[in-house]
């Protein structure tokens, strides 16, 4: 927990996130219109096992999962040289070309856009997609270019000093939304 | 979950690449596992990211080089770095300069990496204490050659998957090889069981307190290894007469598909190039099922950008 913050609270929990992706899952299908030349690319790491949950959800709602990518966009950040510390960069795993695909980007939480503006310029190396859109578990404002989400699990309005965290039990052991709230 | 996430990753602070020999276990690991990543940029369609976008790498070799200066460059154009080549052969040092004056030079022009290869041991390390901009290591002297050494164990944990509890022979001129040097302190750090072979005037007295066994029985050497790393016969050695003949030494220590018979069938045969064919290593086995020499060479591009993008991002006083 970082100076200056209270213990964190709880947003969400296990339910409520499964509430919020099986809605978007069926947001995805619908606007869509289906599963062909779909596919979803999480944003390493939270993202990535979020975007296997939507795809296991659109398999349970249409039969069968879209493909599932995951993108590291360290290596496309305007910040190296500004960031306390150095990013650990990840592998990207793109299954296809995306020429011609409809790409969901899905994201943890969606804050300044300057991760979904590094992961849009990461994606446009494998291809040109049809089009992109954007999913996140959770929206808290505060965006410093112009972008914005297609699907969003939640809205919460913070502080910019506030941390949200999203755990999920892939890596954190359990599922849920957390805010600490600060105190500057 | 791929392997990349098993484990909390060290972090780096090096300014420099100088040595494997003061770099911890984890360190290494560190970019052997950035490698990984970089290693899949290298197959895309579009083999480049912008993460070295404004900074600077200066490549200043003054000993013949042609695949780590290739190497190097194309790992920092990978990056979307500038870079700047510097062959000392057309550069001021024939007229004088001293080296510290040319990488001064090269430092007041804002490169931000200088990158060295140089006959000497020892002068990357004085370099990187007067100059502020980074200092990687080519190679120098019989010193270290640390990227080779990295990019060796970066193929050798993708074949087998780990480098712990691994045996490994070296085989050649010990002595003389900044390469081995360079191998011998980062196999043993991951845990690797490391043996070299050779002629006896090839290998270092006292070689056996950097933990390594020694064997002058090549075909001792080949018996279980899962390893088998041959170096180059440097024939620019040969007239301090310290064997008797390259064709002596090619029955003696050459390795050919005889030798190989009693090698595990897993093996794999390694060597930093450039092979002299039919003396350290015969043809059939260096394009042969044990080979990975030229994966060697291909990985070297995703280890140095590994190595590139670790260092570009320590700040400077860091």
């Amino acid at each position: 927990m970082g100076e200056g913050m209270n213990s964190g609270h709880q947003i969400m929990d296990s339910e409520g996130m499964n509430r919020a992706l099986t809605r978007m899952a069926h947001e995805i299908l619908e606007r869509n219109k289906s599963i062909e030349n779909l596919i979803l690319i999480g944003v390493r790491r939270r993202g990535a096992v979020l975007a296997e949950r939507l795809a296991e959800l659109i398999k349970s709602i249409d039969g069968t999962p879209p493909p599932v990518g995951a993108i590291d966009i360290n290596l496309y950040r305007d910040d190296l040289s500004t960031v306390a510390s150095q990013p650990i960069v990840r592998e990207t795993e793109i299954p296809l070309d995306l020429k011609d695909q409809k790409v969901v980007v899905v994201d943890d939480v969606l804050f300044t856009g300057r991760t979904i503006r590094s992961a849009l310029v990461a994606l446009m190396d494998f291809g040109r997609p049809q089009y992109i859109q954007l999913a996140v578990l959770v929206d808290r404002g505060h965006r410093e270019l112009p972008i914005r989400p297609d699907y969003v699990g939640k809205n919460l309005p913070t502080n910019f000093r506030d941390v949200v965290h999203v755990n999920v039990r892939e890596i954190d052991d359990s599922d849920e939304v957390m805010v600490e709230v600060s105190n500057e | 979950m791929s392997r990349l996430q098993e484990k909390p990753a060290a972090k780096w602070s090096r300014k420099d690449l100088l040595e494997l020999r003061e770099m911890s276990a984890e360190e290494i690991l560190l970019i052997l596992d950035t490698a990984r990543s970089f290693r899949e940029v290298t197959t895309r369609a579009v083999k480049k990211v912008p993460a070295l976008r404004g900074k600077t790498v200066a490549i200043l070799f003054s000993e013949p080089s042609t695949r780590t200066r290739i190497s190097f460059e194309l790992a920092a154009k990978r990056l979307s770095a500038d870079i700047i080549s510097v062959q000392t052969a057309q550069s001021s040092l024939v007229k004088g300069e001293s080296l510290h004056d040319t990488a001064r030079n090269i430092e007041a022009m804002r490169a931000d990496i200088l990158v060295v290869r140089h006959g000497a041991s020892g002068v990357p390390h004085q370099l990187a204490r007067v100059v502020s901009c980074s200092i990687v290591n080519g190679g120098d002297g019989s010193h270290e050659h640390p990227t080779q050494a990295l990019l060796d164990l970066f193929t050798i944990r993708e074949h087998i998957g780990h480098i712990e509890g691994l045996k490994v022979s070296i085989i050649g001129d010990i002595a003389h090889s900044r390469v081995a040097r360079s191998n011998i302190a980062g196999m043993t750090k991951l845990g690797a069981k490391v043996t070299v072979c050779g002629p006896p005037t090839l290998i270092p007295r006292g070689i056996e307190q950097q933990g390594v066994d020694v064997t002058y029985d090549v075909h001792e050497a080949i018996e279980d290894a899962d390893v088998i790393y041959v170096l180059r016969l440097q024939l620019e050695r040969q007239d301090e007469g310290l064997f008797p003949s390259i064709r002596e030494y090619a029955a003696t220590f050459g390795i050919n598909s005889a030798k190989m018979q009693r090698a595990k069938p897993t093996a794999l045969v390694m060597h930093p190039g450039p092979i002299n064919r039919g003396i350290e290593l015969s043809p059939d086995v260096a394009d042969g099922s044990h080979s990975v020499i030229l994966e060697q060479v291909t990985n070297g591009i995703a280890v140095r950008m590994a190595c590139l993008y670790l260092i570009a991002g320590v700040k400077a006083g860091e």
